[in-house]
């Protein structure tokens, strides 16, 4: 099996290089069977690398520790559904799938537009097989998924259980669509450039999928937020993290994109400023890739070594020289077919949204580059943290957010002040009136959360008065319903209500936001059963530890299972059962919290802390059982108005667990792994006998699911902009036919 | 004043504003970083009162917890006996293990080095791992760790 993968990936080498070799000499001489050709050989590419991304997951799937990758990231005890999800874990299959993420898309995006600019999607089709055969190359001479090793070891190493959790499935494919994606309209943007062709036709065609790379960056970030959030054992949702950072960039600059497009597209301005983002956008992306892939920032980190650092930064490097030369050698057909009329316009507020987006971005790239600029220019490594990345973000996002709401509402080409009155009087009220609310229910610290709330009041204002009004003119001239007239008018118009429905999610998003990070009360401690503690306006007691074994995740239902259940019984107290979130973990200790306000009770949460198999003979034949990376399971009540959170550090190093530990060591053997699991249990019942006090982390935030409900709010406005409307598509069919019949009528 | 001279002063104007605001970020950074020293190199040049990251590796057999402060002492990523002891507070990662490498914002008071609340960072699981070496040929730059 390793060696068909070899294959594939030696073929998919090799098609890449015909592919961008046919489409150049196809597009250059005119020889348009060759610009044919190139295309089909992304269609063969994505095949393949099917192919090849199939027999790493039957190879995870079937425990085929031969091959390295699943010898390091899987094992036999790994829950089944994580083992699918562990192919992308490993530098390997990350880069397989990005490679076979891109061939996706690339042939999605090629046969969409086949038959149309046909040069500049022959330069588009020759750009992208140049980033496949790139990565397909790293996979080939750097990083080979299909490496073995005989014989092959008898078990893995196992999935990194901070890794278990159910988002892990989804969260790397959305990334990695999201930074595929960028590099579409990157390939069509420079395609349009070397081929001379810069209106906004290229705009077109990719637009979708520029807004499809925003989506799934925006999804796959979202995702990572609420990983962060539910599985570290931490409590927050951004840390400003440089691979969190990574992620961002390019999400900013495409967010510019899509507005900044609308320009060229209606009024035929900014564009060499157009082009600049998304070559911008394409190349952060990349660069993302890079820094989550490279380690290069592990002068800070300084976790692992980087062995991918040099063939990306020459594909960085490469990339900017040629963005930079493409922009400059054509910047006279750039030119501008208009001017900006005035200051008070949608054109100029478009234009500030773009000058915000971009400076965040400048802003987090500098912070986020901070150690590799610093070693250079001062010879020191230094980083800057948190505090500074809010310093300047935060203003920004009150001025982006406060945009968000100008912009729908704002003329084009010059605003006038009976325009302004009509339009920005009702969302002013509104932030005003939410202004008075909040300094009446005596909210008055925080003043930055405070402007952030009036932001986001504007922004329904503005957006809700637009949909107000759009439902008012249907129900006047079509006489409809409310709801009718307003799911019409969405239906008819999806990319601007749409657009709309993206703002208020924005606005939502970062209400919680500025509610969650300002208005938090954490604590943390040690607690013995029975103790208690307020945090915020709750009262958190510990009313007792829990104590779960595991035997082996797959045979819980066995006849050795059962067996295995009988002597564990006696055990008072300790539990034989997957633990909670069946994440494969041998030993689970938790608690059982009680939270009251007031003295009624609210919830009861059961926070625990997840022991994994190290499977490393060195700690012991009982020690390994519990020897690999402890994991927080989080417990948290969810809420609409405030989530309260918990975690739980069990303390098993106490000399009693340790000894008990130690002994089981020296007495048992290996090939007995059942008493093995046995000395666990005994150990987990002399925890429940005498429970040690145990540190937790409570946390008690108001609005954080607002974060997610604003996230999902956002998505499903992208979904509705991005569906090809129903009109769009007739419209389609009626002009190719005109074409046809026109066609024709020269011929006769 | 003639439209395009206006636009020229609006364009310069813009610029003059982008390139304040880019020197203040710039400025900003550089002050407000801390600068990351190993521990050899933080016990050679700590000056009491000025924060610090503090880059190493948790030496094994060294973490006690005592009440609400965590206490363990960093060594040199590349061994030696130098260890730099530390008095944490705040959140520990999950992933914090003797043997592990660690990131801690410290501060010099008297002869002993506080780590800064909630400071405490350690390997991302998925991003930083180490990279394998290729099996057969292909270029390493591994770097010495």
């Amino acid at each position: 099996m390793a060696a068909l993968g070899r294959a594939c990936l030696l073929l998919a080498l090799a098609v890449c290089v015909y592919g961008i070799g046919a489409s150049v000499y196809g597009v250059r001489t005119g020889r348009l069977e060759f610009s044919e050709s190139g295309r089909r050989s992304v269609y063969a590419l994505a095949g393949i690398l099917t192919v090849a991304f199939a027999v790493l997951e039957v190879a995870f799937l079937h425990n085929d520790f031969a091959f390295n990758t699943v010898a390091d990231t899987s094992s036999r005890t790994t829950p089944t559904f994580y083992k699918a999800a562990a192919v992308w874990s490993s530098q390997e299959g990350s880069l397989l799938l990005w490679a076979w993420l891109l061939s996706l898309w690339s042939s999605l995006v090629l046969f969409l537009t086949r038959g149309r600019l046909r040069d500049v999607t022959a330069y588009a089709t020759a750009i992208l097989l140049g980033f496949g055969g790139f990565f397909i190359a790293l996979m080939v001479f750097y990083a080979q998924p299909f490496a073995t090793t005989s014989p092959a070891p008898s078990e893995g190493v196992g999935l990194d259980p901070l890794l278990r959790f159910p988002t892990m499935m989804i969260h790397p494919p959305m990334l990695y669509s999201g930074y595929t994606l960028c590099t579409i309209p990157l390939a069509f943007g420079m395609g349009a450039l070397l081929a001379r062709r810069v209106d906004a036709e290229w705009i077109r065609l990719t637009r979708r999928f520029a807004f499809a790379a925003w989506f799934f960056l925006g999804i796959g970030i979202l995702l990572g937020a609420r990983w962060s959030y539910s599985e570290l054992g931490w409590g927050g949702y951004w840390g400003w993290d440089a691979v969190e950072n990574a992620s961002l960039m390019p999400w900013l600059t495409g967010t510019a994109f899509l507005h900044s497009l609308m320009i060229q597209e209606k009024r035929g301005m900014l564009k060499v400023w157009n082009v600049s983002l998304v070559l911008a956008t394409g190349t952060l992306a990349i660069m993302g890739t890079f820094l989550v892939r490279s380690g290069v920032l592990n002068s800070i980190h300084a976790f692992g070594g980087a062995t991918l650092g040099v063939p990306f930064v020459v594909l960085i490097a490469a990339l900017i020289a040629a963005s930079i030369y493409l922009v400059v050698s054509r910047r006279e057909m750039l030119r501008s077919e208009h001017r900006l009329d005035s200051l008070l316009s949608r054109e100029a507020v478009f234009l500030a949204n773009n000058l915000v987006l971009v400076a965040l971005c400048f802003v987090i790239f500098w912070g986020t580059y901070f150690p590799l600029i610093s070693q250079a220019l001062t010879g020191r490594e230094a980083s800057v943290g948190p505090p500074w990345f809010d310093r300047y973000t935060v203003p920004l996002a009150l001025v982006l957010v406060l945009l968000s709401g100008i912009g729908p509402v704002i003329a084009w080409r010059r605003a006038t002040l009976a325009n302004a009155r009509r339009n920005f009087l009702v969302p002013i009220v509104v932030a005003l009136l939410t202004l008075i609310v909040l300094l009446a229910a005596g909210v008055t610290q925080k003043p930055l959360a405070i402007a952030m709330f009036c932001c986001g009041a504007f922004v329904f204002g503005s957006i809700g008065q637009e949909f107000f009004r759009g439902v008012r003119a249907r129900r006047a001239m079509a006489g409809e319903t409310p709801p009718v007239a307003l799911v019409a008018l969405v239906r008819r118009n999806r990319r601007r209500y749409g657009g709309y429905i993206v703002h208020i999610g924005i606005a939502v998003l970062f209400v919680g936001v500025a509610a969650s990070s300002s208005f938090q009360h954490a604590s943390e401690l040690g607690l013995s059963p029975g103790q208690s503690t307020r945090v915020g306006a709750y009262t958190i007691s510990y009313v007792r530890p829990t104590a779960s074994v595991t035997p082996d995740y797959d045979s819980a239902g066995t006849p050795a299972g059962r067996e295995l259940s009988a002597i564990l019984r006696s055990e008072r107290g300790v539990t034989l059962a997957p633990d909670s979130a069946r994440t494969g973990a041998s030993l689970s200790l938790g608690a059982v919290l009680d939270v009251s306000k007031g003295g009624r009770h609210v919830a009861t949460l059961r926070p625990s802390e997840g022991y994994y198999d190290s499977n490393d003979p060195t700690q012991g034949s009982v020690g390994h059982f519990i020897g690999g990376q402890p994991v927080s399971h989080v417990a948290l009540n969810a809420g609409v108005t405030r989530d309260v959170w918990s975690a739980i550090a069990p303390n098993i190093e106490t000399p009693r667990l340790k000894r008990i530990i130690a002994l089981g060591n020296r007495t048992l053997p290996f090939i007995r792994p059942g008493e093995g699991i046995v000395a666990i249990a005994a150990m987990a019942g002399a925890y429940m006998q005498d429970p040690p006090q145990a540190q937790f982390h409570f946390i008690v935030s108001p609005l954080v699911m607002w974060i997610w409900i604003g996230g999902l709010i956002v998505g499903g406005g992208a979904l509705i902009a991005i569906w090809p409307a129903p009109s769009a598509i007739r419209r389609r069919v009626v002009a190719r036919s005109r074409a046809r019949a026109a066609h024709g009528l020269v011929r006769a | 004043m003639n439209p395009a001279r206006k636009r020229t002063v609006r364009l310069v104007v813009a610029l003059s504003a982008a390139v304040v605001l880019a020197s203040a970020l710039i400025y900003t950074s550089f002050s407000a970083a801390s600068v990351a020293l190993s521990p050899s190199q933080l016990l050679r040049q700590a000056q009491p009162g000025r924060s610090y990251l503090l880059t190493g590796t948790v030496v094994a057999h060294s973490v006690v917890r005592s009440g609400e402060e965590l206490n363990f002492s960093v060594a040199d990523r590349a061994g030696g006996a130098t260890a730099v002891p530390v008095a944490y507070t705040g959140t520990v990662p999950d992933p914090f293990r003797e043997g592990r490498e660690v990131i801690v914002t410290v501060q010099k008071q008297g002869g002993r080095y506080v780590g800064e609340r909630n400071s405490l960072i350690t390997k991302c699981p998925s991003k930083y791992k180490e990279a394998p070496v290729p099996a057969s040929g292909g270029a390493s730059q591994k770097q010495p760790s």
